[in-house]
């Protein structure tokens, strides 16, 4: 087990390590540099700067090295300091603003991924115990809608008819009374009332999916033969599935927590955009418009962090859950 | 005792001998070619053939989607901006049935209270509906001048699915956005075919040091929320590109999304495929590597991969849509969904001026059509199981 676990912590370690030049290499992508920028927002205050000035402020930034130098500089400062750069758009430190609103988004991503098993498992289990039941068809069309039509949309369809016929908006994590007020009890309540109107619109298609699954694999599973022996000793229905054909057929379930969680935050974005929600996804996309460049990739790099925490997760789990794994077997 | 019964009831059992078939279509059976079998058990899935219909739809409103909508996609109807969908009547307002359709000629009024447009139908003013009508100048294909369009009204105006807030009308638009999101999906689709065969082509038939680090790296890209990414790649095109430019790159960026999945069926296939006797036998009579993979690998797992293909398009529909919908994607005059999704973004707009949402069901319709036939198509892939 510790060495299963220091191998994927080493993987982890590594992956981390590739994706942080990806995203400096989207940083680095879109045309014009720190120093430029600077020099534009000194123009537009009416300082009068020379190209001379741009090239002596690049020469300062050291933003005239060869790039890898500057990736060292710029992740050392991320590991050593917490610094991600500088927000243009926002004139403050780019942690500061992610400070505020990264732990919306991770809320959002578990709150989610709860949303999604809590659902897909007790479903999958009774679609396929009680196989082409009334149930199990709308299980199923539901499952149908919801991988066909992406997040974000899903969102839009929602606040249509949250307006439409109840009036009322869906959007946001809190009521109005609660948006500027500091944490308390209440105001965690009222995002909790607020929180499942996202997480039902991310983890549809995540549902949707799990359920098949689940439903496949129990299918397969609760005909076998050891399943009939348990029966013939004796041991009631519901301990019977639980214990054995249902541990089974969590494991293709359990070891997609990674892909889930991928699936989810590529989703959040665009859903958090649509509902308004104050996390990360509004300001990732006006960074992004407004090419504010330290702010995007600070926000890419978190969630690619996000994802890749979460298929290490995944993998302990499974290995709990799988002695095999455990005992380095492949399957 | 009873739940013995029931497990024995729920065991498998070997399956009965088929009775009723006759022995003509037994040798029909048997003596039919791949394609005919694929054919047969497509058919049976139902739902598959409806989306396949439903298809052919898109389909033929992309190809002809000049000469199907009323206007042109840019073409003002000035007086009538944020217009409601307007009704086709076939019964007049003295309760007469006219075979030809006609629509009422509008008159607007601020409504004093919400100080919103209020439309009313004035039916003293019919305005009748013609086939084959002469209306705004077009050129088909971009090549061939007309001015017919399938249907129109001669005098007044006639939007159906209402206008946008320049006063364009909003079916014409779809139907020309239809074009785009097809297109834009296909091409996208032939890249990462491409780069599915390709890459997975080397890793499977190849093998060892190769086939591992190619994997890892798959792995790698899968683990990565792509959307995200793609946005940033896609904020990093320069602001100044033609929309055309612009275009290209995203269709180019799509490609490179889907290719991993295609990358591993392959690598999978060919894994399995290369230790078969038929490759060898091809081997020891000399074939190259590239003739043995083309003519002895690639057609025995061909429809395998056509499979993968139409279950990845909706993805390519889905991200375009999604990367117009924030205004990363295509930018106008070029239409797709996404584009004009974005006029749908906020919710005074849902509220106030609910036609303009209509591109959803064209998104969702077309996913679920292609969810469908990607269904038929995955049992008609393999004929031969029964």
């Amino acid at each position: 087990m510790a060495r299963f676990l220091i191998q994927r912590f080493i993987i982890m370690i590594l992956m981390l390590a590739a994706l942080s030049v990806i995203v400096f290499i989207t940083i680095e992508l879109p045309p014009g540099d720190f120093a430029d920028r600077r020099a534009l927002d000194l123009r537009s205050q009416g300082v009068l700067v020379t190209q001379q000035d741009v090239t002596s402020i690049r020469h300062q930034l050291g933003l005239d090295r060869p790039w890898y130098q500057r990736y060292v500089t710029w992740i050392s400062n991320i590991l050593l300091h917490g610094n991600f750069g500088i927000s243009f758009g926002l004139h403050r430190p780019v942690s500061e603003v992610l400070g505020e609103r990264v732990g919306l988004t991770v809320l959002l991503a578990i709150a989610t991924i709860i949303f999604t098993y809590g659902l897909a498992i007790p479903i999958g289990i009774y679609s396929a115990i009680r196989q082409y039941s009334l149930g199990d068809y709308a299980a199923t069309m539901i499952g149908y809608f919801g991988m066909a039509t992406p997040s974000f949309m899903l969102a839009l369809i929602l606040l249509y008819f949250s307006v439409m016929v109840f009036n009322n908006s869906v959007g946001g994590l809190f009521s109005s009374q609660y948006s500027e007020a500091p944490w308390s009890w209440g105001k965690f309540v009222d995002l909790l009332r607020h929180l499942w109107v996202p997480a039902l619109v991310l983890g549809l298609a995540g549902t949707a999916f799990e359920i098949r699954t689940m439903r496949a694999t129990l299918l397969d599973e609760k005909n076998k033969l050891y399943v009939t022996a348990a029966r013939a000793k004796g041991l009631p229905e519901w301990k019977l599935l639980l214990k054995y054909p249902v541990r089974v057929a969590l494991n293709p379930i359990v070891s997609t927590i990674g892909w889930e969680l991928t699936a989810i935050i590529a989703g959040a974005p665009l859903v958090s955009f649509v509902l308004a929600l104050p996390d990360t996804g509004p300001l990732f996309l006006r960074a992004l418009l407004d090419q504010d460049i330290y702010l995007s990739g600070a926000i890419l790099l978190m969630y690619a962090a996000l994802t890749i925490l979460g298929t290490f997760l995944s993998d302990v789990l499974l290995a709990l859950l799988d002695p095999r794994i455990r005992y380095g077997e492949r399957i | 005792m009873s739940q013995i019964t029931e497990a024995l009831d729920a065991a498998p059992r070997p399956a009965s001998p088929q009775s009723g078939i006759t022995r003509e279509e037994k040798i029909r059976y048997y003596t039919a070619s791949q394609f005919q079998l694929m054919w047969w058990k497509f058919r049976k899935h139902r739902l598959a053939l409806i989306g396949t219909l439903i298809l052919g739809i898109f389909v033929f409103i992309a190809v002809f989607a000049e000469f199907l909508s009323p206007y042109t996609s840019t073409v003002r109807t000035p007086d009538y901006l944020f217009g409601r969908p307007q009704v086709l009547h076939f019964v007049d307002a003295e309760g007469k049935f006219h075979l030809r359709p006609f629509t009422y000629a509008l008159t607007a009024a601020m409504d004093p209270k919400t100080f919103l447009l209020e439309v009313k139908e004035d039916t003293d003013e019919p305005w009748p509906v013609h086939f084959f009508v002469r209306g705004e100048p077009y050129k088909m294909w971009g090549v061939i001048n007309a001015d017919r369009h399938l249907f129109g009204v001669q005098e007044g105006h006639l939007h159906l699915l209402g206008t946008d807030q320049l006063g364009r009308d909003i079916l014409s638009r779809l139907f020309h956005a239809t074009r785009t999101s097809l297109t834009i999906g296909v091409v996208g689709l032939f890249i990462s075919f491409f780069l599915g065969l390709i890459i997975g082509g080397i890793s499977g038939f190849f093998g060892g040091g190769i086939d591992d680090v190619i994997q890892r790296f798959i792995e790698f890209i899968r683990s990565i929320p792509t959307l995200p990414l793609w946005m940033a790649l896609a904020a990093a095109l320069p602001k100044e590109w033609s929309p055309q430019r612009v275009y290209f790159t995203i269709t180019i960026l799509l490609g490179l999304l889907g290719w991993t999945h295609l990358a591993r069926r392959v690598r999978g296939k060919l894994l399995s495929l290369r230790e078969e006797d038929f490759v060898v036998a091809a081997r020891i009579a000399g074939s190259t590597d590239a003739r043995i993979i083309a003519r002895h690998l690639l057609p025995s797992f061909l429809s395998y991969i056509i499979v993968d293909l139409s279950i990845s398009f909706p993805y390519m529909i889905l991200a375009e849509t999604s990367l117009s919908f924030v205004g990363l994607g295509l930018r106008a005059p070029v239409i797709s969904w996404g584009v004009l999704l974005q006029d749908a973004q906020n919710i005074q707009a849902i509220a106030l001026y609910p036609w303009l949402f209509t591109p959803v069901a064209f998104v969702i319709v077309s996913v679920m059509a292609f969810s469908f036939v990607g269904d038929g198509m995955r049992d008609a892939a393999d004929p031969y199981s029964r």
